[in-house]
């Protein structure tokens, strides 16, 4: 216990000794609320309370998605062995620093809603809060996913090989324009991917009481996602690296 | 302190370490000295638990290497050859955090730091990053990472590489001194033969991933009629450890 507190404590004092970074770390989806939501809204496609919640979910792949560059470097200046030389279970370290990703998603998250709201999006607050939580347990499988992803490729492919995964997700998902438009083999094959679901549970969440089904299949998948993402970037974790 | 036997680990087709017998009793300062590539870090990384060894047996700080890894761990102090803080990194930040995980409290692990670091002539270096640090600095910054939780067992590998010979002096004054207050056994590896000479009570030589030779360095003078270790290593290898070492 010590030794989790200790290790998020550590990773949250040196991300927010870097503000920016946490600013930036939300750049794409806050360029697409400011720059991309005006239009969107008037597109006579959906309203604000339909973009912000797929915004959310992009930010959860972007933002956390490609957190697994610290990794990387800790494992080239022999951080990672220090760490892996104490006592502390291996699942505690990868849990520390998933827990300070899950922190600095919830701020980027709640900036994304505030200034959604300041554009106009009308949502339901219980909807909101329920949906940030459903969106940091989801960040909490991405960030894992992440660095099992940088402890497995070659240190200079992870961030053109994460990125490069992300944008087909994140379209697949319908964050960007719902997949209710979509062609008959480009719906299926979006139901694939569990980020559609959470979107969908997201924007049902902002839009209304926190019962349908919509909103049970995107906690499910979601619950799916983090146990098999974090059992994965543990089962890397404890992986020892020659 | 330290039983192996015939502890091997391949990569691949390369086999790094072909079974090596060791020895370390409580409170010996022992030296693992070969030239690059012999298998002492695969060797080291083995016996820290950070490698999975290919076959052989190892109780390391009266803990079986293969059944308690936990509990090698708690006892054991390692510094690796590669560094352990990047560039960006606080100083005073990464000890502390390194001294909770081995489980002191907060305001124990600032007082052990402060402590630590005057000892190695580094006070006051908690507020610098590690990329501020010259090498040598940063190097007793890893030193530290190995004793704050004064461990029983210490390993260092290549631990005076890039060190001044003041601070290397430095560095061997103070890892006696640690055997002299608290009994350390500390388990080194160095390419400086003299400096195996001067401070290990008994040598191990490594080469192509066996041991070719060990005990004290007067009795490995001795058996060689050498009156060096260069020597003795040059008799035993074939080789010089270093370009002109023996001459
Ligand atoms: N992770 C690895 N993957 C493949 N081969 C490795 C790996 N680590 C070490 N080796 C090989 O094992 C052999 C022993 O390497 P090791 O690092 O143990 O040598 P060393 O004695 O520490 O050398 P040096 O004095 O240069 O530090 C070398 O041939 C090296 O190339
Ligand atoms: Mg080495």
């Amino acid at each position: 216990m010590t030794a989790l507190a200790a290790l998020t404590g550590h990773y949250l004092r040196t991300s927010f000794a870097n503000r920016f970074a946490i600013v930036f770390g939300a750049i794409q989806p806050l360029f697409y609320l400011v720059i991309f939501g005006p239009l969107f809204s008037r597109s006579g496609v959906g309203s604000w309370d339909t973009l912000v919640p797929g915004l959310l979910v992009q930010l959860a792949l972007m933002s956390s998605g490609l957190v697994g560059f610290g990794v990387v470097f800790d494992q080239r200046f022999g951080v990672l062995e220090r760490l892996r030389v104490t006592p502390a279970a291996r699942s505690t370290l990868l849990l520390g620093r998933v827990l300070k990703d899950s922190v600095v998603l919830l701020i980027q998250a709640a900036g994304i809603i505030v200034l959604g709201y300041a554009f106009g999006m009308r949502a339901e607050p219980v909807g909101v809060v329920l949906g940030l939580l459903l969106i940091t347990v989801l960040s909490i499988g991405m960030a894992a996913l992440s660095y099992a992803a940088a402890l497995t490729i070659r240190m200079e492919l992870f961030a053109p090989v994460m990125s490069t995964l992300v944008i087909p997700l994140m379209l697949l998902s319908g964050a960007l324009l719902p997949m209710s438009l979509a062609p008959a083999w480009l719906d299926v094959v979006s139901r694939f991917t569990p980020f559609r679901y959470a979107v969908e549970a997201l924007r049902a969440l902002f839009a209304g009481p926190p019962t349908s089904p919509t909103v049970l299949w995107g906690v499910l998948v979601t619950l799916v996602f983090v146990a098999v993402g974090f059992t994965i970037g543990t089962k890397v974790y404890q992986r020892e690296n020659t | 302190m330290i039983h192996v036997r015939g502890l091997t680990r391949s990569f691949g087709a390369v086999e790094a370490v072909r079974g090596v017998d060791i020895d370390v009793s409580k409170g010996e300062i022992v030296g693992f000295v070969g030239p690059n590539g012999a298998g002492k870090t695969t060797t080291l990384r083995m016996l820290t638990t950070l490698l999975r060894p290919t076959s052989g047996t190892a109780t390391v700080a009266d803990c079986d290497l293969f059944t308690d890894p936990a509990g090698v761990r708690r006892r054991i102090g390692y510094v690796a050859q590669g560094g352990t803080v990047g560039p960006f990194s606080g100083v005073g930040e990464e000890l502390v955090l390194q001294a909770r995980l081995y489980g002191l409290s907060r305001s124990e692990a600032r007082e052990r730091v402060t402590r630590l670091l005057e000892e190695l002539d580094l006070a006051g270096g908690e507020k610098r990053t590690a990329g501020q640090l010259s090498g040598g600095q940063k190097r007793r910054v890893d030193i530290a990472m190995g004793l704050l939780h004064r461990p029983e067992l210490l390993f260092l590998d290549e631990p005076t590489t890039g060190l001044d010979p003041q601070s290397r002096t430095n560095l061997w004054g103070h890892v006696r001194r640690l055997r002299a207050e608290s009994g350390m056994t500390v388990f080194l590896t160095t390419h400086y033969l003299e400096e195996a000479d001067a401070l290990c009570d008994r040598i191990l030589i490594i080469d192509d991933g066996t041991i070719v030779a060990s005990g004290t360095p007067a009795e490995l003078k001795a058996a060689h009629d050498a009156g060096t270790l260069d020597e003795v290593f040059l008799a035993v290898t074939g080789r010089e450890l270093r370009e002109g070492a023996a001459a």
